[in-house]
């Protein structure tokens, strides 16, 4: 029986003691004597967030079917636990084995959202392993880090001895055989960092100096030593049918937020949406296999027991075989009790149809993403949905049973007028006109319209990414013109709207496209106590002004102007196949508010097709 | 066709609550493929009762659920079937057919449970067990020769003081442990921690002197008729049966 690493007294006194004990159904159990090496893969997160993360499964199957290999899984320790641990200097440790992370080769940290970043420095703290990389020695784990928020990782740059920039399913096999052909022949850890910054896709942080201007942006950014290569080259599967996906996922004893069997059904998006950095970053869109996913899925819920099953993807609309997939999966699974989630879909006759068919019409509710109220805006972010669709889809959904609607939008949108806030609750009202046209006897009571916003943030990579943002005050201003122009609306009683604190906005906005020297605030942050920044209830936005404050670094000076076309980013090292030419024809198309075509119905020459694959490669058949 | 499935609970999966433990059960019908019946209606759930929730750090050798079938399986073979696809921590001890009455259901019958009781060394590990004192075993008697044993027990919206002896249906102090025999199910419910708090209360020992740890050795039931094999039962004071003697065995 495995020894678990925290003793019965603590495992009783915490809260949902299962997060720490490993050992769920098709967890994976090595001999450590039998492996070359060992990967503590990690989401710095709390265990059912972190399990809930398709991306660490598919990795996690990876390495465990290399027998040189055992992969193990490391989340955060939740607030409670996290004060045990430190108290009686428990190290951090990994679910399967419970040995701690120290003992690790590789400590890989996946980086999904910037509010997780204290996280990334609570797990290396707890783990011993020293937070900067410099301070590092052969002893410690190489630490790794990979997901969305490694296409700038700048802020996190100090904390890390490697990013991988792109799909992992690519060349973690050569990093690893790196790893081991540097083992045998003595070298360093230097001599493998060296080596392994040669990589297509890996960065190493520490072999390349940053200079500053006066006016604090960034002068130069290059290789500090020979044979680093000047850019790094996103890496990215072409074949998603041919390629590592997960048949037996690890089943978690607790309830975790995405308890379900997922089926990523393409990767990329046709769409364009100016303000969406997955719809840059994973260009080109590549579809998987229709017949593969038919037999992943069967395979999948068979090893699992889950009694649900979803799709994942950016767009599934897009997805060339749907109706194909989704049939298949309502003939074949529904009599068996199982769920069918399909999130993501745009809202038209052939996805409610298919919704009456795999939910319950009376308690779900249709969601549309309009992002922004004015058709005017949302040419400015290419986001090609028209009122006219959504009034019609929704009269659809209203003629077949449906009252629930939820609405998401964003403010602070660059050319954003106080007109275009107005426009969203108008465009809640004309929804909420449509269903009051249909006779009463024919309708189920009211319509319940909810509308949610969220604060714009630009992202690197994206066509804003040069956009400014605005203060916690602007955005909280704007989101009250929104308030109260709700109230002016004829059908009131039935809109109901939320917003969001704009504190963890501006933060975000910060890490997002912040530069090394970003790194103090966080350590300082850090040093002040935050950690699990994502939850609201445990958030301290009062910390965080201070880490600033004592670290004498501006916000302002990340979020509120607007950079030069020219000005040198500190992402422009990283090559994703978008080119910059591309990003700024948007960001000009935007300010003119012309709309950009989808990659299906015309090219528009971003770059992704040097790939030579997905979308890029259909026209030409 | 309905069926008993008795598993034990053993190692660090004594730290999964009750609830989780009835999500996993549904999960390992499904790997498993036992045939069981859906209640009907829009959202269909599994029929799946358990008999008697165990609480989280106790360890079970006699943990029980019921389910509905929708086509016979060998006893055998379901067993092995469910263990094929179970993580260390939960193993299936028996499956049996019991009648279709509702009267006889897991639920509805249960009305003891026995304990083994061991005192840690720390309460850092359940391995590490100690020998019980003789200052211990020689209060027993006198603690259950008290006229009523009054305890606190907390209920879902206040405390209240009830008498628990009723309720103790033996209580033996040796050197190894101390094993409870106690009132259990929906009419009568008796935890063992509540008799052990109350009886180190009545020995003079400060709350938390002892660091226990709890492990339930079986679930028994009144009304052995039905099917009861009366012989295999381990009959236990007033006529009452082990929940798995109620059933019979499955043939190919």
């Amino acid at each position: 029986m495995r020894k678990l690493a925290l003793n019965d007294e603590i495992l009783l006194k915490i809260e949902k003691p299962a997060r720490y004990i490993g050992g769920e159904v098709n967890s994976v159990m090595k001999d450590p004597e039998k492996v070359d090496i060992r990967f503590a893969m990690c989401f710095p997160d709390v265990y059912e967030i972190g399990m809930s993360h398709l991306g660490i499964q598919i990795l996690y199957d990876m390495f465990n079917q290399w027998e040189d290999v055992w992969c193990e899984r490391v989340y955060s320790p939740w607030i409670d636990l996290d004060k045990i641990m430190r108290k009686e200097k428990i190290p951090l440790f990994a679910l399967e084995s419970q040995d701690p992370v120290k003992e690790f080769d590789f400590l890989g940290i996946t980086l999904q959202y910037e509010m997780c970043y204290t996280n990334v420095l609570q797990v290396l703290d707890l783990a011993g392993i020293p937070l900067e990389a410099k301070g590092r020695s052969g002893e410690d784990p190489l630490v790794i880090g990979g997901g969305p928020c490694a296409y700038n990782p700048e802020p996190l740059a100090e904390f890390f001895d490697l990013f991988y920039i792109g799909d992992g399913e690519t060349v973690y096999r050569q990093l690893l055989d790196l790893y081991k052909e540097n083992k045998s022949n003595s070298g360093t850890r230097q001599d493998y960092l060296r080596k392994a910054s040669e990589i297509e896709g890996i960065y190493v942080p520490s072999l390349y100096d940053v200079t500053y201007n006066a006016d604090g942006t960034l002068a130069s950014f290059s290789p500090s030593v020979p044979h680093v290569p000047k850019t790094v080259k996103k890496q990215m599967v072409l074949s998603l049918t041919d390629t590592y996906y997960p048949k037996r996922p690890v089943v978690p004893f607790i309830k975790v937020t995405q308890d379900r069997v997922v089926l990523e059904i393409q990767r990329g998006c046709i769409r364009g949406c100016r303000f969406c950095q997955a719809g840059m970053l994973y260009r080109p869109t590549r579809e998987r296999d229709v017949e593969k996913l038919k037999e992943y899925a069967s395979q999948m819920l068979k090893n699992t027991g889950h009694e649900e099953i979803s799709l994942s993807s950016l767009s599934s609309s897009d997805y060339s075989r749907l109706k194909e997939l989704v049939d298949f999966l309502i003939e074949e699974f529904k009599g068996k009790g199982i769920n069918i989630s399909l999130p993501s879909l745009r809202i038209d006759a052939f996805s409610l149809d298919v919704m009456e068919h795999v939910q319950d019409v009376r308690k779900s509710s249709l969601t549309f993403a309009p992002e922004a109220g004015s058709q005017r805006m949302r040419n400015v972010i290419n986001k090609g949905l028209t009122e006219e669709e959504i009034l019609t889809g929704a009269g659809q959904a209203f003629e077949g049973g449906w009252n629930k609607v939820k609405l998401y939008f964003m403010l602070g949108l660059p050319t954003e007028t106080q007109e275009d806030m107005r426009a969203i609750p108008e465009l809640a009202d004309k929804i909420a006109r449509r269903y009051y046209e249909i006779p009463k006897e024919e309708r189920s009571g009211k319509c319940q319209i909810t509308t949610s916003t969220s604060f714009f943030i630009p992202k690197p990579f994206t066509p804003f990414q040069w956009a400014r943002m605005y203060s916690n005050e602007e955005y909280i201003a704007r989101a009250a013109i929104v308030k109260h122009a709700f109230n002016d609306q004829l059908n009131r009683k039935s809109l109901k709207y939320n917003w969001h604190d704009a504190e963890i906005t501006v933060l975000e906005g910060v890490f997002a496209r912040g530069d090394r020297r970003c790194s103090k605030v966080l350590l300082e942050a850090y040093r002040l106590g935050c950690i699990y920044d994502a939850w609201t209830k445990v958030f301290d936005y009062g910390k965080w002004l201070k880490a600033f404050e004592n670290t004498g670094t501006s916000m302002a000076f990340y979020n509120e102007r607007e950079r030069k076309i020219d000005e040198l980013l500190p992402w422009d090292f990283i090559d994703i196949g978008v080119t910059k030419e591309f990003l700024v024809r948007e960001w000009e198309r935007a300010m003119k508010g012309e709309v950009t075509k989808n990659c299906r119905e015309q090219c528009s020459g971003c770059g992704a097709a040097r790939f030579g694959g997905g979308v890029c490669n259909e026209s030409k058949n | 066709m309905k069926a008993r499935i008795k598993f034990r609970k053993y190692g660090s999966l004594r730290f999964i609550g009750h609830l989780d433990v009835m999500r996993y059960f549904q999960k390992v019908m499904r790997r498993s493929e036992i045939p069981i019946a859906f209640t009907g209606g829009y959202s269909p759930h599994m029929i799946m009762s358990f008999a008697q929730p165990l609480g989280v750090g106790v360890t079970s050798d006699g943990e029980y659920l019921d389910i509905q079938l929708t086509a016979p399986v060998a006893s055998e073979r379901a067993v092995a079937k469910m263990n094929a696809v179970m993580a260390e921590g939960i193993e299936v001890l028996s499956f049996v057919q019991i009648p279709e009455e509702k009267k006889y259901s897991g639920m509805t019958i249960t009305a003891a449970a026995d304990y083994r009781v061991t005192l840690l060394e720390s309460a850092r590990s359940a391995e590490q067990t100690r020998r019980i004192p003789g200052i211990l075993k020689a209060q027993a008697e006198h603690f259950l020769g008290q006229e009523e044993i009054k305890v606190w027990k907390a209920t879902k919206r206040s405390e209240m003081e009830v008498d628990i002896k009723p309720m103790i249906y033996d209580m033996q102090v040796g050197d190894a442990d101390i094993r409870l025999f106690l009132a259990a199910g929906s009419e009568h419910n008796l935890k063992p921690d509540l008799v052990m708090e109350a009886f180190l209360d009545f020995c003079g020992e400060e709350k938390g002197a002892y660091p226990l740890h709890f492990h339930r050795i079986d679930v028994y039931a009144k009304n052995p008729d039905a099917w009861a094999d009366e012989k295999a039962a381990h009959v236990r004071g007033a006529g009452l049966v082990t929940l798995e003697s109620l059933g019979k065995k499955i043939g190919e």
